[in-house]
């Protein structure tokens, strides 16, 4: 496979954004798309008219699609993508925006995710998910995701012999990485004792194993190196990227994302190993699924994920570090940008400026995303392999 | 272990009855494939016609060769229960009132992985078989069983949700007079209902069987005309509170259509026992059982209608007494929808000919009155909402899902 | 001749020196109608339909729509009732002369006797004891049987058992000769049906309603009160809905009795 793949030589992603998270807002996901946007322009020192090109994810954007937000926020841009993929959606924007200023389609992309949280907006969310989820998911126990992750979770104890002090050991590593990220929503230390004690949510997901929905945004941008250069922006590299839909169907529970299909592809095209990079931020809607993305990832074989737990500490100095900036567990879940948050914390690591505790001499991660529970297991996943600029 | 069912105290009177809430209810067309089958009692999936794939959630195009061909088949219902969850916490206002609440997947044998409703007795890793039943507001859901029966199954709670059990439940059989209304009478003191009231209009009148319906265990007779307005209302008041299912058993049989009949007594009669009568009943008796789908172990859970099949299709030699059926029919159908947010069941029992007076001269086969019973009890301990009860119930939809023309010159002649 | 003070007659009830009796029974859904055999078309039961009580169907308002047969609860027979008086003149409620609705009336009462015996048969060696104590029975005048059966509870009211009803009431005989001996008016029971219960076992069947209609007398049923009336005296007003052809009706029967009785 390696080879048949064009490279992403000279493209550059930059300028990586954040809106602090509240827990719920009255404003509309549109109100965040703009204060995304605002920042890009203001930190990258650009006039709106000068991004041409825009990929958006947000669930909460109805009853507008993305071509509402070009009129609504005064873009005009020549290259515009809706990337609906949930937890996925930061890697696939990516990819899109990458072959787009590749190809000259376009020379500032703007990827934005960005949602709201209302009152209801969960429930809501849950109730119209996909037809899928209405037909055979949501009558049963109305659990959401947390009911679906809780089989994946039990089907993976049961077969691989993982306990939840495992999952645990994930949890809080990821708050140890939270308490220096101003950011993020969970500020208190949680220790293993607290995790193991806490109330159950749908067995054997408990509450900390769930992250707290919340209204955010996070966003980046994508030219290529030339523009960054002349932009003054620090310019990170783009190694590789993969992309998988409804990967293994036939396997009766989730037990592997789509990256296990691609993942030799993955290191092919970066021309690195999994031992080289210097940190990893998975997407950790629930702990299981960041345990899969360490096997699927190529950092372990099927079924090693608790032993390769045990023996790791995955703090940001530790020999693992992992989700550095807390992941959504620690930070939060604003909607789509939650697949857009493992990106955004790369890119600042990447480049030395970390908002909390740095990486020590972070020069190469991966990053994975991962998403859609259209049924019973997640459909899209994808994976980058991001280098610091040379 | 399921714990036997306790028969509840009575109601404190100071008490709020808590209202009836509906768990999500939203199905796409295809998937309605599932609510016929749940209807019935029947398991069915897609199965493909191209390569016989069995394909579930409901779909549109096979996953396998994408064939548009997928109908809905019996197929086999047995499985293991691969991994199951305790839900605690829900946004879903129905669940959220009714945790700890256990769902798990299914692997069935013959292919897909189901999400599905678990009953109690359910072990992880063990054999289940998988039932389509109607839950609460009436949308189809799988729920797993233990593969083989387990002391008493029935009242597992999260099953109970979904069936119109008669245990402790308080039932009124509208007509006593006839030998359904007996037979069935007997059938719900048998199936452990508290109650059962007997409606009997008329009392000045004499009917045989009178004694040994008075002798059955907790048969309760109260006055009840179903052509009467007030009585029906005046047994509302005074009951409705207390009853659960209502098994409308008024029934008026004649022989003949329209051309050779003479005058409209007859079918003024007939109206006015079945169709007005049930309208009656449905204005009398709807409001508080939709009001008391939720309340507790014998919530008001069901309304039962038998109806002859030929409401499906008229049999002319029994004409005027089929249009009439036909009439209660698209009643009852109404009456479903609007019990269905209460959380009532609309049960609509069909059968042929029965071994009753006014069928006389129609030869075999026909439905024994305690056959009758026997299925209405058994389609409310399974909650089913359309039963066919008998051969030529079953025949006459056979025939009618295949050429509803050849059905009715054939029933004609 | 001198004329009658009508003045004086009203205001002789309005003082009470004349009393007025009902011998109505209420029209409700509970009291009880004839049977016939299934296979026959029956009488309708009286069915009361409220149309609005003041509320949403009609603000300020209460009324009813009422569905009955011309044979429910208090009612009168016309002589077209019956295939005997089906070819008489005359002989429907709305042809029949609206003087005779009104008349007097004799009260012969076997009420000792059928309170021990529900199958008791009037006879003619009844009706000339009767005579012997009160005086001959006089043309024009009604004949009504007081049996009390009006205040028994509905199931015996009714009498009905396996073999059909059982209530009292006049044999063939003793109704052809008031007929033809008499010339009475008509005939009034208190029972559902001026015949004899088991009447339809007689020869011919159901002799009051055959000899009454068939020589164009009446017949009044489901009469109460009775045994309030003198043996002679009262005068019946007893005029029914003037029906289009009508066979006989559901009908305010009221018996004046001189207050000196």
């Amino acid at each position: 496979m390696a080879g048949t793949r064009k490279s992403y030589d000279g493209v550059a992603v930059c300028v990586p954004v954040t809106i602090p998270y509240r827990r719920y807002s009255v404003n509309s996901a549109h109100w965040w798309v703009g204060r995304a946007l605002h920042a890009l322009t203001r930190q990258a020192r650009l006039r709106p008219k000068d991004i041409d090109g825009l990929v958006l994810s947000s669930f909460t954007l109805a009853p507008d699609k993305p071509i509402g937000l070009t009129q609504h926020l005064g873009l005009s841009p020549r290259w515009l993508d809706d990337v609906p993929l949930g937890g996925a959606s930061g890697i696939v924007a990516l990819r899109r925006a990458a072959r787009a200023v590749q190809a000259g389609d376009a020379e500032i992309v703007a990827c934005v995710a960005a949602d709201t949280n209302h009152v209801d907006s969960f429930r809501k969310t849950l109730s119209t998910f996909s037809r899928f989820a209405q037909d055979a998911v949501y009558p049963y126990g109305s659990g959401g995701a947390n009911a679906s992750f809780a089989l994946i979770t039990r089907n993976y104890m049961n077969k691989f012999g993982a306990k939840r002090e495992d999952f645990g050991k994930i949890c809080v590593a990821q708050r140890d990485n939270a308490l220096s990220n101003p950011h993020a929503i969970m500020k208190k230390k949680l220790t293993l004792d607290e995790y193991m004690a806490a109330r159950p949510i749908a067995e054997p997901i408990h509450l900390f194993d769930c992250v707290m929905p919340c209204a955010g945004a996070e966003a980046f941008l994508v030219c290529r190196e030339e523009t960054a250069r002349s932009l003054g922006v620090a310019a990170i590299r783009l190694l590789s990227t993969i992309e998988r839909h409804n990967a293994f169907a036939d396997d009766p529970v989730q037990v592997r994302g789509g990256w296990a299909m691609d993942v030799g592809e993955l290191w092919a095209m970066a021309g690195v190993k999994p031992d080289d990079v210097d940190f990893v931020e998975t997407y950790d809607d629930y702990p299981v699924i960041s345990m899969l993305q360490f096997e699927d990832l190529g950092f372990c074989a099927k079924g090693e994920g608790p032993d390769f737990v045990r023996g790791h500490s995955l703090t940001n100095d530790g020999t693992f570090p992992h989700n550095t900036s807390g992941g959504q567990l620690s930070a939060g879940q604003a909607g789509a940008a939650g697949g857009f948050l493992g990106l955004t914390e790369a890119l600042r690591q990447l480049a030395g400026k970390p908002v909390g505790k740095p990486v020590p001499d972070a020069k190469l991660c991966v990053v994975s995303g991962f998403g859609m529970i259209n049924y019973d297991r997640g459909l899209s996943s994808g994976a980058a392999v991001l280098a610091r600029a040379a | 272990m399921t714990d036997p069912l306790v028969r509840p105290k009575r109601k404190d009177p100071l008490k709020r009855t808590r209202m009836p809430l509906a768990p999500p209810a939203a199905r796409s067309r295809t998937a309605h494939g599932l609510t016929a089958a749940a209807a019935e009692g029947k398991f069915a999936l897609q199965v493909c016609s191209d390569c016989a794939a069995v394909t579930y959630p409901p779909r549109d195009a096979c996953p396998s060769c994408l064939s548009p061909r997928l109908p809905f088949m019996p197929v086999d219902n047995r499985g293991t229960l691969v991994a199951e969850t305790t839900v605690h916490n829900s946004p879903e206002p129905y669940f959220r009132e009714r945790v700890p609440w256990r769902v798990g997947v299914v692997k069935l044998d013959v292919g897909p992985s189901v999400v599905a409703h678990l009953h109690g007795d359910t072990v992880e890793g063990a054999r289940v078989r998988l039932e389509l039943k109607l839950d609460k507001i009436g949308a189809p859901v799988m729920i797993a069983l233990p593969a083989k029966e387990t002391p008493n199954m029935q009242d597992d709670p999260q099953l109970r949700e979904m069936t119109c059990d008669p245990k402790f439940r308080r039932v009124l059989i509208t007509d006593g007079r006839s030998a359904v209304g007996q037979a069935m009478a007997k059938a719900f003191a048998e199936a452990g209902s508290t109650i059962v009231f007997v409606g009997i209009a008329d009392a000045w009148k004499p009917y045989p069987g009178m004694e040994a319906l008075r002798r059955i265990e907790r048969v309760e007779i109260v006055p009840l005309d179903l052509t009467d307005s007030e009585s029906v209302a005046e047994q509302a008041e005074q009951n409705g509170g207390r009853i659960d299912i209502v098994v409308n058993t008024a029934e008026h049989v004649r022989a003949g259509g329209f051309v050779d009949r003479h005058g409209l007594t007859v079918a003024r009669e007939q109206m006015d026992i079945r169709y007005f009568g049930l309208v009656r009943l449905a204005q009398a008796f709807g409001p508080v059982l939709r009001g008391r789908g939720a309340d507790g172990v014998n919530s008001a859970a069901a309304f039962v209608n038998l109806l002859s099949v030929h409401a499906l299709m008229n049999w002319p030699a029994y004409g005027a007494y089929a249009a009439v059926e036909a009439a209660c029919l698209s009643a009852a159908q109404c009456l479903r929808a609007e019990l269905r947010p209460g959380g009532v069941k609309v049960v609509n029992v069909f059968s042929g000919p029965l071994e009753t007076e006014w069928f006389q001269t129609v030869p075999p086969p026909k439905v024994a009155p305690a056959a009758l019973a026997r299925a209405v009890v058994d389609a409310l301990k399974r909650g089913l909402e359309d039963v066919f009860v008998g051969d030529v119930a079953e025949d006459v939809r056979a025939r009618l899902a295949v050429n509803p023309k050849a059905l009715e010159r054939e029933i004609s002649n | 001749m001198s004329s009658v003070d009508l003045l004086a007659f009203a205001q002789a009830v309005a003082s009470g020196k004349i009393r007025v009796i009902d011998l109505t029974q209420t029209l409700s859904q509970e009291f009880p109608t004839i049977v016939l055999p299934p296979e026959f078309g029956q009488c309708a039961p009286f069915r009361i339909e409220e149309v609005s009580r003041y509320d949403e169907r009609g603000p300020a308002w209460y009324w009813n729509n009422l569905s009955m047969g011309e044979h429910t609860g208090t009612h009168f027979d016309a002589p077209i009732h019956w295939i005997s008086g089906k070819d008489l003149p005359n002989n429907s409620v709305d042809t029949i002369d609206a003087a005779k609705f009104i008349a007097p009336a004799v009260v012969i009462d076997c009420s000792q006797q059928c309170a021990a015996d529900p199958d008791f048969m009037l006879t003619i060696p009844f009706v000339e004891a009767w005579e012997a104590r009160h005086g001959r029975i006089g043309p024009g005048h009604w004949v009504l049987l007081r049996t009390d059966w009006s205040k028994k509870p509905y199931p015996q009211y009714a009498g009905m058992r396996d073999d059909g009803a059982h209530t009292p009431g006049p044999e063939p005989a003793v109704v052809k000769w008031l007929v033809e001996e008499r010339d009475v008016h008509g005939f009034g029971t208190e029972t559902i049906g001026t015949d004899y219960g088991q009447g339809q076992h007689f020869n011919p069947p159901y002799p009051a309603h055959f000899y009454m209609h068939g020589k164009g007398r009446y017949g009044l049923q489901c009469l109460a009160n009775l045994d309030q009336l003198p043996a002679r005296g009262a005068v019946i007003f007893s005029a029914p809905l003037k029906i289009k052809q009508g066979s006989g009706s559901p009908l305010r029967v009221l018996a004046l009795v001189s207050g000196e009785d």
